[in-house]
């Protein structure tokens, strides 16, 4: 008798990363101590801009466990690529030497100035108020748009210019389109600037590896593959001199996808002392020192027609990228301008962006990078389009939907989407909302005058994800190709090794790529370890961003274990002496087709080849195969959320009653990790659009500098999520699967602020900024009421008031 | 330099300390307890709860010398012959932690939780959390991991 063999993908498997975690037994770079290890801490610039005119570490260096101090000049020819940047986005990009030590002048609030050297953490810190700086302070830019003006102090004198670069896409007749519309909504956005916040802040051990040449490096990254081959262009050390190790990583969301200064440094003090050093850092460091994300003023104009369908879209983009390029600063907003028509179809587009320097903390990725701004853009002036038509906002984005395609169909930006469904998603999004129902509930809110209003706001989004085919990278000026690698092996035991180019740090690679690995072999998840964030391990790998795991990483898993099996399949042959083409592979047993009892184990194959003493003629021994992956397109998984919000009109506070998000990333691995990801999303997009905001005063000081100002939502503040799904696969791969790591993030940032605006807009809102914080709210209703007033004299009746008798609204 | 001695999940240990050390600090370099983390300088994070007497403290704003002559107890101290905690095996069943690194914080703010307020409402579990922060999970599954162990079916 036989049994279906177990399919594991799909199901939610728990996760084989947890019993570490639960139990205290994780793995944290900050948890490491070696013999002889010292630490270090950093002077850091207490200027945004200014002339280090006197600096001597002398005093440091006399107090009692201070082992060395250097400045930027003493370690200069240790690091002659200073911090690179990883993308030439345009010919003419401006790109600054930033050097991971400061010689002359400071450029933002936290740029390291000096470097101390100690036998522990306090004694390290104690000693930087015995390092003497002198500044001369320059003059500040902080704000991008006055950054551009002729006249600006410039954050790089030797730039000539604080524009890093300018580019324009097009597609289409825009103008032609602006000039038939019946209608043109302009609109103003800001995405303010956040900070990433992962809860393990940064921290890295660097020595020497026992017994040869070459390096060991421990940190908190996303990205060890990357930080090897970027650090040896930094350092001039070969890059074959270099292991990095990502170990247990507490969070990255993008921050940690980057080579940083105190990582060269710390690298190259390793070197220098023959010593292990370990740097780790304290929260208040880490908000000047790790990238902070977004930052762009959106310029966005949609044109349409009297019944509702897009015609065109014109967008013009300023970049705020501090005050150096790290890895990718330049690509993340350029990477987000074909994604501004959304889900939508129309004729014409036209996007043009500006990277802009100011004195402060560079930008780069943040959870979705480039894609979170563009759909917060289209779907808020999709919002505002729909108020303007008196159209049902559903009915509005409905109508413009682009596709639906199983396959490649082409957005009004000239990128090729894999394949797009919307209209499914959305209803099944508005029956379990039960839309009808909130509208309802909302009409009756506002004709009984309740202090607490009801909002509900829809997003329908798409994001590019899979990162990705090379051949499209390299036409971004990105680097380095964006292919995975794996490699998948059954040992004479049995038992599987799946080594990955992935790097998790959260994700639960070593669960979802157990489960794939599992069904291609026909073993069980518990058969398979999951190597990975080991470049000696790993030889080859692109690692973990931009929701690419499971499309490029997980794909190549799976396609190696097929590899594993198809090479297995030819030794069962030989051992059933049958053909080939006869034998049957299911369960983990070669079978010959119609004589079920003539079979063999994939184990009993693996000692087999193991042995290598019988084997066919020409057949290598061992079960191991690798694959590199790199894929067709990139993967543009899409969905439909809603977030209903009350509003108290008193008060100005936002509570999220309710968020339903239907998402489609093709076929899910694992539907617990899954949500989770969703979950967490969801509400780091919640976070950008109610409550964070890194503030910066205009001398160019981080104001929310620690966690005391930086408001990250507890519990309290957030939400329970309901989820649906439709699955859409990618054509771009054999598991058809889009990724689902940034999702969240994308739709729920514009349907939480729809929401509040759909609340508020009978009061006469049409317009919020993010975050929609009490103070922000409650100043918003009273310039709404203001204007109302003011256009109706005598009359105050708030509820009465509409989109024609509000002036100066939200379009032309 | 002070003498201090305390109990560290039930083994007793005895250190001179500065007198400004904090305890987290004690914990980990001295003590070699990795599972009790920092995520901030500001006592907002919780990464580093833990049990002193058994109510749930952030051991970064206890000095080493004020935990002279306690009893702490740390995520690492609290399986059993080898079983885990109910609060762990809930977390590792509800999902309720992605990267991991709030995590012994979290499980130790809901065993204190659950100790003070043996059956308490979503609204009560999420604000006692208040002081832990979590960036992975969006709470939903930490709030069911709690609500396990306190019996309620989610």
């Amino acid at each position: 008798m036989t049994q279906a063999p177990e399919r594991y993908m799909g199901g939610g498997v728990p996760r084989k990363e947890d019993p570490a975690l639960i139990t205290g037994k994780a793995n944290w770079t900050d948890n490491i101590k070696l013999p002889g290890m010292l630490h270090i801490a950093f002077v850091r610039s207490p200027f945004a801009h200014a002339k280090v005119t006197h600096l001597d570490v002398s005093g440091a260096l006399e107090q009692p466990g201070v082992v060395a101090a250097y400045t930027g000049a003493d370690l200069a020819d240790e690091w002659p690529g200073g911090v690179p940047c990883g993308a030439q986005v345009a010919e003419d990009m401006k790109s600054p030497f930033f050097p991971p030590i400061v010689t002359d002048e400071v450029n933002q609030l936290g740029d390291v100035v000096a470097v101390v050297v100690a036998t522990d953490r306090y004694t390290a810190t104690d000693a930087l108020e015995f390092v003497e700086v002198d500044y001369e302070p320059l003059d500040v830019v902080v704000d991008m748009e006055e950054a551009i003006k002729e006249g600006a102090p410039l954050v790089h004198e030797d730039l000539g210019t604080n524009a890093c670069f300018n580019a324009v896409m097009a597609n289409g007749d825009v103008d032609a389109a602006f000039e038939k519309a019946d209608v043109v909504v302009k609109e103003r956005y800001i995405q303010q600037r956040v900070l990433p916040t992962p809860i393990e802040p940064r921290a890295t051990v660097v020595y020497q590896e026992p017994g040869r040449q070459g390096y060991v490096m421990y940190t908190a990254t996303q990205v060890p593959h990357l930080v090897k081959v970027v650090l040896s262009l930094s350092t001039g050390v070969p890059e074959n001199e270099i292991r990095i190790v990502a170990p247990d990583v507490g969070g990255g969301f993008g921050a940690k996808l980057n080579l940083y200064r105190e990582e060269i440094v710390t690298f190259v003090l390793s070197r220098k002392l023959g010593v292990p050093i370990k740097w780790n850092e304290a929260r208040s460091e880490n908000y000047l020192g790790m990238i902070h994300g977004r930052d762009q003023i959106q310029d966005i104009e949609l044109a349409a027609t009297s019944d509702g369908k897009l015609l065109g879209m014109r967008v013009k983009l300023l970049d705020d990228f501090g005050a150096y390029l790290q890895l990718l600063t330049p690509l993340i907003g350029l990477g987000g301008v074909g994604m501004f028509p959304g889900v939508y179809d129309f004729e014409a587009f036209s996007g043009e962006i500006t990277g802009v320097f100011t004195n402060k903390t560079p930008t780069d990725a943040y959870r979705g990078a480039g894609r979170p701004e563009a759909a917060y853009a289209i779907e808020r002036a999709m919002d505002s389009l729909a108020r303007k038509l008196n159209m049902d906002p559903a009915q509005l984005r409905r109508k413009n939907f682009i596709g639906p395609s199983e396959g490649a169909i082409t957005n009004p930006a000239g990128l090729e989407y894999d394949s797009m469904n919307l209209e499914p998603a959305l209803d099944k999004l508005l029956e379990l909302a039960d839309y009808e129902g909130l509208r309802r509930e909302q009409q009756q809110r506002r004709e009984s005058n309740d202090p607490v209003q009801l909002g509900i706001g829809l997003s329908t989004y798409t994001e590019i994800c899979g990162f990705g085919p090379s051949q499209a990278l390299a036409g971004l000026g990105l680097g380095g190709g964006g292919w995975e690698m794996s490699n998948v092996r059954m040992l004479v035991t049995g038992k599987v090794e799946v080594a990955t180019g992935t790097s998790p740090h959260g994700q639960g690679h070593e669960t979802s790529w157990s489960q794939i690995a599992a069904d291609a072999l026909g073993v069980t998840p518990d058969d398979v370890v999951v190597i990975h964030g080991d470049t000696a391990s790993v030889p080859f790998g692109r690692d973990t961003y931009g929701s690419r795991s499971a499309p490029v990483g997980g794909v190549a898993v799976w396609q190696a274990a097929n590899k594993v099996v198809e090479k297995a399949k030819k030794l069962a042959a030989h051992m059933l002496e049958a053909a080939e083409g006869d034998i049957e592979f299911e369960g983990g047993r070669f079978s010959v087709a119609g004589s079920p009892d003539q079979s063999v184990t994939i184990q009993e194959v693996a000692g087999q080849s193991y042995l290598g003493a019988d084997l066919p003629e020409g057949m290598e021994p061992t079960l191991s195969e690798s694959v590199v992956f790199d894929p067709p397109n990139f993967t543009f998984p899409f969905g439909a959320h809603l977030c209903v919000t009350e509003v108290d009109t008193e008060t100005g506070k936002v509570k999220v009653r309710d968020f339903f998000a239907v998402d489609d990333c093709g076929p899910i691995i694992n539907p617990t990790i899954a949500a989770g990801q969703l979950h967490g999303g969801i509400a780091q997009g919640l976070a950008q659009a109610l409550y964070e905001e890194a503030v910066y005063d205009e001398s160019g000081n981080l104001v929310t500098g620690s966690m005391v100002d930086y408001l990250i939502p507890g519990a309290p503040e957030l939400p329970n999520y309901t989820l649906e799904h439709t699955v859409t696969p990618s054509p771009t791969n054999p598991l058809g699967v889009k990724g689902i790591g940034e999702a969240g993030t994308i739709g729920s940032t514009p349907a939480a602020i729809n929401s509040v605006i759909d609340a508020l807009s009978h009061l006469g809102v049409k317009h919020i900024d993010m975050p929609a914080l009490p103070f922000n709210v409650w100043s918003t209703i009273q310039e709404a009421r203001g204007r109302s007033a003011g256009t109706r004299t005598g009359d105050s009746s708030v509820a009465q008031a509409t989109d024609n008798t509000t002036p100066g609204g939200e379009s032309l | 330099m002070r003498r201090i001695q305390m109990t560290v999940d039930g083994k007793p240990h005895v250190a001179d300390v500065e007198p400004r050390l904090l305890l987290i600090h004690h914990l980990r370099e001295n003590l070699g307890i990795g599972g009790a983390h920092v995520g901030c300088d500001t006592s907002n994070c919780g990464a580093c709860t833990v049990l002193m007497d058994g109510e749930s403290i952030k051991s970064c704003t206890v000095l080493a010398v004020q935990a002279d002559g306690r009893e702490i107890t740390t995520v690492q101290g609290i399986a059993e012959n080898g079983e885990w905690h109910p609060m762990q095996t809930a977390f590792h069943e509800q999902h309720g932690l992605q990267c991991g690194y709030c995590t012994p914080g979290m499980i130790m703010a809901s065993i204190s939780l659950l100790k003070e307020n043996p059956n308490p409402s979503e609204h009560e579990i999420r604000e006692a959390l208040e002081g832990n922060v979590c960036r992975c999970t969006g709470y939903e599954n930490i709030i069911k991991a709690v609500q396990q162990v306190a019996g309620q079916a989610s």
